[in-house]
């Protein structure tokens, strides 16, 4: 029982290494310790809340230099600022229009329910970019833009062909998985919460194994917890490839296709 | 994202970034390690799994008997889990290789007739245990006459430990209640698990929202009870870095792996904790059992530290309560 294993979720925070390239040759290391093949790569070394246009650049900067060195083994996802539209939209340009990444990364600048977001989101489907949009439900408060899966439906319904990734399932998994059920079109990538047993389980038996992504949010966790998310779930081993590989790759298909990139 | 502030998802905690029953007499923690470290070909189901053509390392796993000192009995009071009956578990507990396992109960957090938990835990380890499962009793310092429910773990049932939910029990480390409960057991020589959370709590259900044990008065605790042996289960998300070695030199201080997190954490831990004081534990049925056990192979470690934390450490641990 072999699995191929793509981590659609990873950064280069929280590795060791004072230069992109090191962190992520440092997390390939302990990738290849547990058989991961491929690793989406998104944000800088140190992330930031509210990035400006520079920072956004700069650490987009270093994601690009990452990857470059490392085309066999990692893909860029774009991080991106909706409170910045054009430097946001510029950015997608020239990392995923011009350059050599896959995807886009949004986190807690502002909540994606909001109007912003839609430029950015119809640009990207324009560019066959999914996008992962962060997302939790917090019983201690979540910080003023920092999105629910309730908003990530609102986006979604705006924009129905867009491929939305609701990035930890809100963390409240067992309230995520019910909000984004309706929309087949928002993708549950498990990672970035507790290895909490039943998770995988509700997330295949409500959306279906097709929209359900194994990613790990390493290095601030460990890719150990996240892929034991599946790994040890009760579902079938064709349920575990999907997760595992299958579905990120039949995402990111029609842009690798675009770009030329075969898989 | 994980990152450098508090609270938007990751760990949300502090931590999050960088990153024995006695056994029964007949069966020494000693002689099941051994027989399993030759006999256990590192069966579980996770590992082989990635032992695909990317994973080179994974065959370099050496195998070996491991004793999982953090599972759980019963059932979860939100939500129902695979393994949340006894002999379910037990049976993917062998399949997984473990050799032993440290068995808490769920009802003890909030069941009142805390006797009841103890004797059904006892009861459920004899019964359906399989030889495997340790049962170790929970004693609530805050309900009257609590140092019965101790006494009868230590002689009725031969519990080698307790295991305090401080929590969910509602007392903090500076209570007198608690430091006289640690002194008893020390005593009686009975190894003291803290568990310091159940679950995250950015995503507690709203009407059972238990705030983190706050370890701050424990170093304080542990220098008043020199002969305690204390083992913190469930916490690496609220005590890493050098507030956990800082407490580990307080005292007898051992961890366990649970709820490690970051890339290569075990590697990361041992930074801040000695290698004898770091213990295999899963969560059980409440987490799935592969995290855990996928961490000893995420991080590089020796065969001697593999085996250390795997069952050498815990046995010791255990032998020191007789």
């Amino acid at each position: 029982m072999n699995f191929e294993i793509w981590d659609v979720h990873t950064h280069l925070s929280g590795v060791p290494g004072d230069a992109p390239e090191a962190c992520l040759g440092r997390l390939i290391e302990f990738a290849d310790r547990l058989g991961i093949a491929r690793l989406c790569v998104m944000m800088g070394m140190k992330p930031n809340y509210d990035p400006s246009p520079e920072n956004m650049r700069q650490q987009n900067d270093e994601v690009l230099r990452a990857i470059k060195r490392f085309p066999d083994r990692a893909l860029g996802f774009v991080y991106l600022n909706p409170r910045h539209t054009q430097a946001s939209l510029d950015e997608l340009n020239r990392c995923v229009r011009d350059g050599p990444m896959v995807g886009v990364k949004l986190w807690v600048a502002l909540r994606c329910n909001d109007s912003s977001l839609d430029p950015l989101v119809a640009r990207a489907t324009e560019l066959k970019a999914p996008v992962v949009q962060h997302t939790w439900l917090k019983i201690t408060g979540n910080l003023p833009g920092e999105s629910t899966p309730m908003d990530l439906a609102e986006l979604a319904t705006r924009h129905p062909n867009a491929t939305l990734i609701c990035a930890h399932t809100g963390g409240d998994w067992e309230r995520g998985i019910r909000v984004i059920r309706p929309h087949a079109h928002i993708f549950a990538d498990i990672n970035g919460g507790d290895p909490t047993a039943g998770f995988t389980e509700m997330a295949v038996r409500e959306l279906g194994a097709e929209r359900v992504l194994y990613g790990s949010d390493a290095g601030g966790r460990s890719f150990a917890s996240q892929l034991a998310k599946v790994l040890g779930a009760d579902i079938p081993d064709a349920a575990k490839r999907l997760i595992f590989v299958g579905n990120t790759k039949r995402i990111l298909q029609p842009i690798l296709r675009a770009k030329g990139i075969k898989l | 994202m994980t990152h450098h502030k508090p609270s938007v998802n990751g760990l949300g905690s502090p931590c999050r970034s960088q990153s024995g029953a006695v056994p029964p007499a007949e069966r020494t923690s000693k002689s099941v390690c051994r027989r399993d470290f030759l006999k256990t070909a590192f069966v579980a189901t996770s590992v082989a799994a990635l032992s695909g053509p990317t994973s080179p390392r994974a065959a370099e796993v050496k195998p070996s008997g491991l004793i999982d000192t953090n599972v759980y009995l019963s059932r979860w009071p939100l939500r129902r889990l695979r393994g949340d009956d006894t002999v379910a578990l037990v049976a993917m507990l062998q399949a997984q290789g473990v050799t032993e396992a440290w068995a808490g109960s769920f009802d003890a957090l909030l069941h009142r007739d805390m006797a009841a938990v103890n004797a059904r835990l006892a009861e459920e380890c004899r019964r359906h245990g399989a030889g495997l499962l340790v049962p170790f009793g929970s004693v609530n310092p805050k309900l009257p006459d609590w140092e019965e429910d101790l006494r009868r773990c230590a002689e009725e049932h031969q519990m080698p430990g307790l295991r305090l939910h401080p929590n969910y029990h509602g007392y903090k480390l500076d209570d007198p209640d608690f430091a006289k409960l640690l002194r008893l057991a020390a005593a009686r020589g009975l190894i003291v698990q803290l568990v310091l959370i159940m679950e995250d709590e950015r995503m507690m259900h709203p009407m059972l929202r238990a705030e983190p044990t706050s370890v701050k008065p424990l170093a304080a605790v542990l220098k008043q009870t020199p002969r305690l042996r204390l083992q913190l289960l469930n916490s690496q998300r609220v005590l890493c870095g050098p507030a956990l070695a800082s407490l580990a030199a307080a005292g007898d201080v051992s961890v366990e792996i649970a709820m490690l997190e970051g890339v290569g954490g075990v590697l990361k831990l041992l930074a801040d904790v000695p290698l004898h004081r770091v213990l295999f534990g899963s969560y059980a049925p409440m987490f799935y059992f592969e995290s855990a056990l996928l961490k000893l192979q995420e991080s590089p470690l020796s065969d001697a530290q593999q085996r250390a934390i795997r069952c050498d450490n815990a046995r010791r641990l255990l032998a020191k309560t007789r």
